[in-house]
């Protein structure tokens, strides 16, 4: 009983993504599995920016860069380094960090809007830097020699075995957020989050903890960036650095509610499988970012915690489930 | 008798307005040391200077034998300094009880949440919030509030605790009540210092007072030769002579 009580905040969160992981096994469809990798890529990033927007309390415009970094470095280390795709996909995690403390102890210093004015312009330059970067191709990027899949059983074989990776790094970033948010470094980012002069007054370390906050959400959004565009078999600037999808991102994120477990990944499902729809409708498919625009909108205005906070809030019963 | 608390010197100016002049005086363990001064006096700002919110620009600031003066406001937490706010800061979104935990979590003995959970519940009975524990700190009235602030203090067991005001804005009944919670932690072995308005109050649990006016240290002693002082009955009331030859000219 007791050890329900523990972890019960953790079981919904698992159940959502286990059912995610589970649907094309069962199935056995290839399409399936895409439209699930899909969706269990924007759990793993939503979760990810979670811990710095949702736990932290500052809003990151630009958490694509760590995507896009992290997959610039792996796959050029698997391209150009013959590395394999576990320590390629190992590397840009821990580039994406490293990026992360570096950029963190430049600009959290800066709060609100002005932090998130600057994530911006960090998103811009860095895509401005790769795309003049010889080493990483410049303009038209890197693209993956196709023999590289034969290392891993053939074409198809490297889709199945990039679907389980994807699905490991889902459930990590879940388990990372879940940690995080139930230890003694998460209160203090919460404590951050609601008051920072006065987490300050009651002894938090404000600049470590945000500054390992941010490495913390940057790790995994680097390790997906490998896997993604290895999947996709070449890299280039515009699809590393993609704006809009940092704002899809914390549309995701606002969604399902900001601060808690499950609430990113509801969000992830939900903005996915809209957007599922969307791009295949006459009517929407070319206006599809409008409609995402507008949701934003309607959730500040309307339910500003998110779906999980709105419930949480309303019926205190199911606080200890949905965390 | 060692020192806890030693300033020395202790000048802050915000632009041009000096804000903080030369404030030098000692605190023993286990005082109660009761600052006082007309408003704008620069009381909080004091405490400011004291906790590192607003480090000083000269003097120094000594605190368990340690130089704090320039450093960060965690750093004095986490030596064993914690405070209220006049104007209370309570982390909206949290429950009343994981407010109190921060306290507990990041103070000098640096608990873990477990502890710091049966710590928070502890403090939360001495200040009389237990039927709020569960509640967010958002949604308490402002007197509640303030227990909040002392709790969450208190939760840090510190060494020195720095008092903004707890009384402003509270009936008579319930100033007693604080004045006796204020006793019962002095008994404790904390040393405070505390900022106050209430002079009955503070003249009754203070073992020694600083009056402070425009950021200037004007005197310092025990309640009895403060409530005497003629510059102190000058700073609140104006010329002390002027106020007799008022009288006198009604009569």
């Amino acid at each position: 009983m007791k050890l329900w009580h523990k972890y019960s905040g953790i079981l919904l969160p698992v159940l959502a993504v286990a059912a995610l992981i589970l649907w094309p096994v069962i199935t056995g469809k290839p399409s399936n599995r895409e439209s699930a990798f899909t969706i269990l890529k924007a759990v793993a990033l939503a979760s990810s920016l979670n811990i710095l927007l949702g736990y932290t309390g500052y809003v990151s415009f630009g958490h694509i860069v760590f995507y896009g970094f992290g997959g610039y470095v792996g796959i050029f280390l698997l391209t150009e380094k013959d590395w394999s795709l576990w320590t390629a996909i190992l590397a840009g995690g821990v580039a994406s960090g490293i990026l992360a403390f570096l950029l963190g102890s430049a600009i959290l210093r800066l709060r609100g809007a002005y932090f998130a004015l600057a994530t911006i312009g960090i998103n811009e330059a860095m895509r401005a830097f790769i795309n003049n970067f010889e080493l990483f191709g410049g303009p038209t990027g890197i693209t993956l020699n196709f023999s590289v899949y034969k290392t891993y059983g053939g074409a198809a074989q490297a889709l199945q075995t990039s679907f389980y990776i994807g699905a490991g790094l889902a459930l990590l970033a879940l388990l990372t957020s879940y940690f995080v948010r139930t230890s003694k470094f998460g209160l203090g980012l919460l404590a951050i989050r609601e008051n920072e002069d006065a987490a300050e007054v009651m002894g938090v370390v404000a600049p470590n903890a945000k500054t390992l906050a941010y490495v913390l959400s940057a790790i995994i959004p680097g390790m997906i960036g490998v896997l993604f565009f290895f999947k996709n078999g070449n890299v280039e600037p515009h699809d590393a650095f993609p704006l809009h999808a940092s704002i899809e991102l914390l549309v995701m994120v606002m969604l399902g509610g900001q601060g808690t477990v499950l609430g990113p990944i509801l969000g992830a499902l939900v903005y996915q499988g809209m957007r599922g729809y969307l791009v295949t409708s006459e009517f929407f498919k070319d206006i599809q970012l409008s409609v995402s625009g507008i949701l934003l909108l309607m959730i500040v205005l309307f339910i500003p915690a998110g779906a999980i906070g709105w419930l949480r809030l309303r019926i205190p019963l199911l606080r200890r489930v949905l965390a | 008798m060692t020192i806890l608390l030693s300033l020395q010197g202790v000048t802050k100016r915000f632009g041009g307005l000096q804000a903080l002049t030369n404030v030098t005086f000692d605190l023993p363990e286990g005082q109660i040391l009761g600052l006082i001064g007309p408003n704008g006096a620069g009381k909080t700002t004091l405490f400011n200077a004291i906790n590192g919110v607003y480090p000083p620009e000269d003097g120094r600031i000594i605190f368990r034998d340690k130089d704090v003066t320039k450093a960060r406001p965690y750093y004095h937490a986490r030596l064993g300094m914690a405070r209220t706010h006049q104007i209370v800061q309570p982390l909206y979104e949290l429950s009343v009880r994981e407010n109190v935990m921060v306290g507990a979590c990041f103070g000098h003995e640096n608990q873990s949440l477990g502890n710091a959970a049966k710590i928070a519940d502890d403090v939360l009975e001495f200040v009389g919030l237990t039927p709020r524990a569960d509640q967010l700190a958002g949604s308490l009235n402002v007197v509640q509030k303030k227990r909040l602030e002392m709790a969450r203090a208190l939760a840090a067991r510190p060494y020195l605790l720095l008092l903004d005001e707890v009384l402003a804005g509270l009936n008579s009944s319930e100033i007693d009540n604080m004045v006796q919670t204020v006793l019962k932690i002095r008994e404790k072995g904390i040393t405070i210092i505390m900022i106050e308005h209430v002079m009955k109050a503070v003249m009754n649990v203070s073992d020694r007072i600083v009056v402070l006016d425009y950021g200037v240290q004007i005197a310092e002693g025990s309640p009895e030769t403060i409530s005497k002082d003629e510059k102190v009955i000058e700073a609140y009331l104006g010329d002390p002579k002027l106020a007799e030859q008022l009288l006198e000219e009604e009569d």
